[in-house]
């Protein structure tokens, strides 16, 4: 059924009775054309495009869990294509496009709310930095603008310019850049997968991946088994699992990353902020309540919580930078499993196993990529091609060293990124 | 979230660097294969659960020591200095 | 009313505050919320979605709806819980989320357009047009949202962090924590009892309880005593645990000065975050009551039957003139007995139960249940069903009672799961959640106050127990009633049923959810917001997983719950991140000669945690490039004095400390000679370029290694790391000394003649060659002497042990003046080596190889080291790579900027023609002339090409010629010179 502010008013008067499942439930078939293992922000995008892009609608989406359970349900809902590198640059402005046109083409209110991201910088050198990835989102067609202090006040008249550790010399301003409802990110591509025809199945857990003579035939699950044409992995947080039933061992290591979200208060903050010294951010959702995070915890987890070391030096970020948020009270603090990659990108590419997908490695930077990375990966996973704006996202850039997308700059110690 | 070091006792996970898996104390020879070099500096068991991993007591004695720890309950079972692990 | 008599309140400390402007009397040490109901306040707060007048439900942490604002300015605190602050004289506090006033909120029109602002209706409109959505609907979305404020202006209050460490932490102080905290402190081990409270006691203040024969309040006060008594226990109030992390430490928030005026205790923090760490805890942080969702039981008025009692036993407050009480449980009973004790009237109890006996002279409504409330801004009036008809009772204040919750929160800190508990229709802790806490009271589904009492003493002895000491379990006397309760979640009738008074989601919105299957319990509440607001559900979360899984015909156990995370309360931001705010985010390091530099005038930049002088302004210099130029002719013409003492240095020491060098440098030291200095290049195991920096060899088994000072403490962990667990077999010990010695460049053709009016013994060309290292001696004073050069003439660095660095810098300076030169700071050393093409992190930023930079014949193939592998990738040689070089720009007084992409001269600035960037740039008063390095494909194949530098962000063209990166004296004259 379709949405409308006209259908809204209309089931207002009626009792709401109108309002049909937003998904169906169904029970798995024995057998489909492609069977995403992740039913999480990529899996559903994937599903999605693979119907609407490609006709490809004899899909299934195995999830463990509940449908946008993962790292889609829990993160900073950051929106953004300020990447530097080549590889990085064409993949972000191309998702940042599918963004904008998100809420039409679902129909789904995913709020995407370009209300800009500003990075700011604390040294001439980091200026420069800032400098050369800004040209390159602008080569790239992107928009980007490098601001004044005065201007970076103007912007978020939060931030201390007088009495702040690591003075700021300036900001680069990206507009395009936002926030969106990161669970309607999930539902909007759930909804419209299942839509065109895609099957659904939570509380499904895919326990093995059977492979014939090198060619993948399909999957073992709690719901029994369901043979495939092409499977797909897309199991941020569990990829090593999941690869490993399919022998495979990846460059990924687990790694958990907070986020805290304070009460609601009247807004006070733009955009997007992003302190250069302290590796924090922070946002103000429709709700009133502040959502910010900082740094991974640094130790490999699969615990979805972390410590409080680097609660603490978030919130020391956010004392030195905005000291007027003090009095703000956190509310809810929570951890993700960051899929860690050697140069802090990600992976979406072929295996050695015939008819086997694999996308994986988005570290911290998942939801942004949520549209890009389902279109790409369903791109892949229809045609055998590497679609243009993802070719790079090779598995064997580390073995060779060609086209790494280090953007930090800190080597392939997974957790530096 | 505290670790055992084998010199200073228990302390706060403040005073430690981590690096990651125990396995870089398995340094290949130079001249080694470069799928054996690509294993090493790349590709992680990451297992979910027990596993040996590198840390640094930066903020105490210095010593580099490996780490038992389970990834998923972060239950520490134990630790030793890196000398001893190859050993 | 107060009800004289009653509470533990004196009346003769009487306090003044204000409530939106009108002064109220109330006592000290009592809460607000009670304050407030004593003086016959019900509103005090509007709903988050609709504006519903709302009044105080609750008597503790868990209170959803009345939250004010407390303050002005730097101290103005939003969201505070009317039910914890304790009032003082001069207290002001405000309403919020109302406009103009609370009585009269004009965005209570959002209630009468509540059929159209269902659970999730806005994921269903707000998409056409597409522009619309930041322009026009957001933001009247975000003016709506949030509840309070903050003033915009600069926290000014105080907030600290501590650390405490215990064997036993005991989470609350009610009847089981008392109990466990006497029966481990008695047995002598470190206690720290934390109580969320003001006072200690729990339920025992609020309740009409005996222990031991005596008053319930009597006996924790003695209790109190006793511990306060004992050494080894440690009794903190207005301490709430926030949070339960791994190997036993646990977070806490302490109110310490929110109860008194900032102006009678200005230096008495705020609050203090506390780090514990406790080898064992016990959790007896009790249970809450649960509202029941009948239509309408929202108004002020309605609030939960404990509540009643804590205000009436505790505060001596009455909530109403005519009380009316709803449950399915024996608490009503209670509540009404101790109304009736304190003489308020009772006007009715509703029970739903069928076959239950009042305990007192009441009327007593069996098989009940309310089905109707009225009252705008307050409640006047219920309607009933029971056993034998309807009817409608006046009543002005209405407690409720759907049972007790057990405070599990902390035990789902670490992915714990509650466990259903059929017989007391709610989620009880599951054992082992946390490693060495366990569960005591209320809080472990105990709810009797002997039954309280017992586990307690229990679980604090057998935690005790485990670190080998042995505890007496002795436990007083106390009431054991059976809990008695039956399933009531909702009431049916017209009207809205709310589950989360904040938030304002109601069963119907529950439904819908699971209408539109959001039936997943995660879903419900993501889709519906129930239990998300600044309770987090507290006392509404079981409810609403009670009404899901009627909804898709589910039992509570298979629906399964939403998880606890922390922290318990919220806890703001100033308290976790106390001590950062301003200057205290990162220490801050001074060289030896920063007060001579700040004494100069000098701007101080920040390099890492360092602070460096920027320049040396000059009397009638105007600009900062004035004094740079200046400074970079001392250097050319004369001689300049720069402070480099922040540059990591690393004392390396043993017989096989050359071996150590080789393997972790890529090129060749074991073949320097003693009393040589040797650039150095070290690449990360990746292959890629870690750091650079001199190294020199002292003796035959000493060398010091320099490396930049961004990367000294990187560097430091790297070759421990190398050290300890790759090359154990190498004898070998270093320890850095960057803080040990203070180190002077002195640079120009005159250095050595500088050098010469400070040194005991003169130098000559000779003896110091360039790159040769010793020992010399000035003033007495041995220091090191070093012929190296980061300028390209022919230049020293001095250094001394640090004590020494503040005279010797002064004195170095005003030898440089006495000679045409003098002081330079970073600009000019930034011009000097760029004029030389030498490398900084701009360009050895991470991503850049030996191979990148022009260096790749540094890199040994005769030996293994770290990095080489790595290095030799075929991708990584690849000719196509982005390489050094220098630019010039072509007219010579075009400015060229860092940061800038460079493009074949005719290409589109566009990322497929991308040809490289530029990392530094420079003035060059020396070639007069703008350069820079940077980094182009293949460059070193491309000299003397022309290429566009398009700076979008600065609005910046240039043409620039490729060129060597070494621009000044190319043979290297000079430095030998």
């Amino acid at each position: 059924m379709g949405y409308s502010g006209f259908k809204v008013i209309k089931e207002g008067l009626f009792g709401q009775k109108g309002w049909k499942p937003v998904w169906r439930d169904p029970a798995p078939k024995s057998e489909y054309d492609v069977v995403i293992i992740g039913g999480g922000g990529h899996g559903l995008s994937t599903a999605y495009y693979l119907a609407k892009e490609h006709g490809i609608t004899n899909v299934a989406v195995l999830e463990k869990g509940y449908i946008g359970g993962g790292n889609v349900g829990r993160n900073t809902t950051i929106v953004r294509a300020n990447y530097m590198l080549p590889g990085n640059s064409e993949f972000y402005s191309h998702s940042l496009k599918l963004w904008e046109d998100m809420e039409q083409d679902l129909n789904y209110n995913t709020m995407m709310s370009q209300r800009g991201v500003m990075m700011l910088c604390h040294s001439d050198g980091q200026r420069d930095f800032f400098a050369r990835r800004a040209n390159a989102m602008v080569n790239q067609g992107d928009d980007a603008e490098l601001l004044t202090p005065e201007e970076v006040k103007r912007e978020a008249p939060s931030i201390d310019l007088d009495n702040v550790r690591f003075p700021i010399y300036g900001g680069l301003m990206h507009r395009r850049g936002g926030t969106a409802r990161h669970d309607a990110v999930a539902w909007g591509y759930a909804r419209g997968a299942d839509q065109r025809g895609v099957d659904l199945i939570q509380n499904c857990e895919v326990t093995g991946i059977d492979i014939e003579g090198g060619v993948v035939k399909g999957v073992q699950t709690t719901r029994g088994a369901i043979r495939a044409k092409k499977v797909a992995i897309v199991v941020a947080g569990r990829s090593s699992q999941v690869a490993a039933m399919a022998g495979m061992r990846l460059p990924i290591e687990s790694h958990v990353l907070q986020a805290f979200v304070s009460e609601g208060l009247k807004p006070v903050l733009p955009g997007v902020i992003s302190f250069g010294m302290g590796h924090f951010y922070i946002s103000q959702s429709d709700k009133g309540g502040l959502v910010f995070g900082s740094d991974l915890d640094f130790y490999a987890s699969y615990a979805s919580r972390g410590n409080l070391p680097m609660a603490e030096h978030c919130m020391e970020a956010c004392m030195t930078l905005m000291p007027s948020l003090g009095k703000a009270k956190v509310l809810r603090s929570w951890g993700g499993i960051m899929d860690m990659s050697p140069d802090g990108s990600p992976i979406i590419d072929t295996t050695d196993t015939a008819g086997l997908f694999l996308n994986c490695g988005w570290c911290y930077g998942g939801f942004k990529a949520v549209p890009g990375s389902g279109f790409s990966y369903a791109h892949l996973i229809a045609t055998g091609q590497h679609h243009t704006p993802a070719a790079r996202y090779r598995l064997d850039r580390f073995r060779t060293g060609r086209g790494l997308m280090d953007e930090e700059g800190t080597g392939s110690q997974h957790n530096l990124h | 979230m505290r670790l055992p070091c084998p010199i200073c006792g228990e302390r706060d996970r403040r005073e430690f660097y981590y690096k990651g898996d125990a396995l870089a104390l398995d340094r290949p020879a130079g001249d080694a294969d470069g799928g054996v070099w690509d294993d090493y500096l790349h590709n992680r068991d990451n297992l979910a659960g027990v596993v040996r991993e590198l840390w640094h007591h930066a903020g105490g004695c210095g010593a580099w020591i490996v780490v038992t720890r389970d990834t998923v309950t972060h239950e520490v079972h134990g630790a030793e200095r890196v000398g001893k692990a190859k050993a | 009313m107060r009800v004289a008599g009653k509470g533990h309140t004196d009346a003769a400390e009487t306090v003044h505050f204000t409530f939106d402007g009108q002064s109220y009397a109330g006592r000290k040490g009592e809460t607000l919320a009670a304050a407030l109901l004593a003086n016959g306040v019900k509103l005090v707060g509007r709903s988050f979605k609709y504006h519903r007048p709302r009044g105080i439900v609750t008597a503790g942490s868990e209170e959803p709806n009345a939250l004010v604002t407390v303050g002005t300015g730097g101290g103005q605190d939003p969201n505070v819980r009317a039910t914890t602050l304790e009032i003082y004289d001069g207290l002001e506090v405000r309403s919020q989320n109302a406009w103009p006033s609370l009585k009269y909120d004009m965005m209570s029109v959002n209630d009468l357009a509540a059929p159209f602002l269902s659970a999730g209706f806005y994921y269903k409109t707000f998409m056409w047009p597409k522009a619309f959505w930041e322009s026009l609907y957001e933001p009247v979305i975000r003016k709506a949202a949030g509840l309070g404020a903050l003033s915009g202006d600069i926290n000014d209050d105080i907030y600290e962090k501590a650390f405490a460490h215990c064997d036993l932490l005991i989470i609350g102080a009610g009847p089981a924590g008392l109990m466990a905290a006497l029966t481990a402190g008695r047995a002598g081990v470190d206690v720290i009892l934390a109580d969320e409270d003001s006072q200690m006691g729990g339920r025992l203040l609020a309740e009409t309880f005996t222990v031991d024969g005596q008053d319930g309040a009597d006996w924790a006060a003695d209790a109190v005593s006793e511990l306060a008594a004992m050494d080894n226990v440690r009794l903190m109030t207005r301490t709430t645990i926030t949070g339960a992390y791994d190997q036993g430490t646990y977070g806490a928030i302490e109110q310490v000065g929110h109860h008194v005026a900032r102006a009678d205790a200005p230096d008495l923090p705020r609050e203090c975050f506390w780090r514990i760490v406790a080898k064992r805890a016990v959790l007896c942080a009790g249970a809450l009551e649960r509202p029941i969702a009948f239509p309408n039981n929202d108004r002020p008025g309605i609030m939960m039957a404990s509540a009643v009692r804590s205000y009436l036993n505790r505060w001596g407050v009455a909530p109403g003139k005519a009380v009316t009480i709803f449950a399915n449980n024996d608490d009503a009973h209670r509540t009404a007995v101790d109304l009736i004790a304190a003489g308020v009237k009772v006007a009715g109890v509703i029970d739903v139960r069928a076959d239950v006996q009042a305990m007192g002279d009441y009327p007593l409504y069996t098989s009940g249940a309310v089905t109707a409330t009225k009252g705008r801004l307050a409640l006047e009036s219920i309607t009933i069903t029971h056993a034998v008809g309807t009817r409608e009772i006046r009543t002005d204040c209405l407690a409720m009672s759907g049972g007790w919750n057990p405070t599990v929160h902390l035990t789902c800190h670490m992915n714990g799961r509650p466990t259903w508990d059929e017989t007391l229709l709610s989620f009880v802790p599951t054992d082992g959640s946390i490693p060495g806490l366990t569960v005591a009271g209320a809080a472990a589904g105990h709810m009797s106050t002997l039954g309280a009492l017992q586990s307690g003493a229990k679980g604090a002895a057998a935690a005790v127990a485990d670190l080998g000491v042995t505890a007496k379990v002795d436990v007083p006397t106390a009431e054991d009633d059976p809990y008695r309760i039956e399933a009531c979640w909702q009431v049916d009738g017209k009207g809205r049923k709310w589950l989360d008074f904040q938030n304002d989601v109601h069963v119907k919105d529950i439904k819908l959810a699971a209408q539109e299957n959001f039936r997943s319990v995660e879903h419900m509440k993501r889709y519906t917001t129930q239990g998300m607001a600044t309770d987090q559900g507290k006392s509404s979360n079981v409810a609403a997983l009670a009404v899901l899984a009627d909804a898709t015909g589910r039992g509570i156990p298979e629906t399964g719950t939403t998880t606890f995370r922390p922290p318990y309360v919220p806890v703001s931001i100033a308290a976790m991140g106390a001590g950062s705010q301003g200057h205290g985010f990162a220490p801050k390091r001074l060289t030896t000669s920063h007060h001579a530099s700040t004494g100069r005038s000098a701007p101080m930049i920040e390099a890492g945690l360092w602070y460096r002088p920027s320049y040396f302004p000059a009397p009638g210099e105007k600009t900062w490039l004035e004094s740079c130029n200046r400074e970079v002719g001392y250097v050319r013409d004369a001689v300049g004095v720069c402070d480099v003492s922040t540059l990591g240095k690393i004392d390396i020491q043993g017989p096989d400390a050359a071996a150590f060098l080789d393997f972790v440098y890529a090129n060749t030291f074991s073949t320097l000679r003693e009393n040589r200095v040797r650039y150095g290049l070290m690449l990360r195991e990746d292959g890629h370029v870690m750091d650079d920096g001199t190294t020199a060899r002292l003796g035959a088994d000493h060398y010091v290694m320099t490396t930049t000072t961004a990367a000294a403490g990187q560097v430091m962990t790297h070759l421990e790391w190398v050290a300890q667990a790759l090359r154990p077999d190498l004898d070998v010990r270093f320890a850095s000394v960057t803080e040990q010695w203070a180190q002077f460049a002195v640079a120009g053709p005159r250095s050595r003649a500088l050098l010469n009016t400070v040194l005991d013994d003169p130098i000559t060309g000779e003896d110091w060659p360039f790159m040769s290292c010793g020992a010399v001696s000035i003033g007495g004073i041995e220091g090191r002497l070093f012929r190296i050069s980061f300028s390209g003439e022919h230049a020293y660095e001095i250094a001394v042990p640090s004590r020494y660095g503040a005279s010797l810098f002064r004195l170095l300076v005003a030898q440089a003046e006495a000679m045409e030169g003098g002081a330079y700071g970073m600009e000019a050393l930034n011009v000097l080596r760029i004029e030389k093409g030498f490398i900084t992190h701009a360009e050895i930023h991470g991503r850049v190889t030996a191979f990148d930079i022009g260096m790749d014949r540094m890199v040994s193939r005769k030996k293994d080291c770290i990095g080489f592998a790595a290095s030799r990738r075929e991708g990584l040689l690849d000719g196509q790579r982005e390489r050094l070089v220098g630019l010039r720009s072509v007219n010579g007084t075009d400015k060229i900027t860092a940061g800038a992409h460079l493009f074949v001269e005719g290409a589109d600035a566009v990322s497929d023609n991308d040809q490289g960037y530029i990392t530094s740039v420079c003035w060059s008063p020396t070639l007069d002339s703008h350069i820079g390095l940077g980094f182009v494909k293949d460059g070193p194949s491309r000299l003397g090409e022309h290429v566009v530098a398009v700076d979008h962000v600065r609005g910046v063209t240039v043409t620039c010629e490729v060129c060597s990166p070494v621009f000044f004296d190319p043979d290297g004259g000079r430095v030998r010179g």
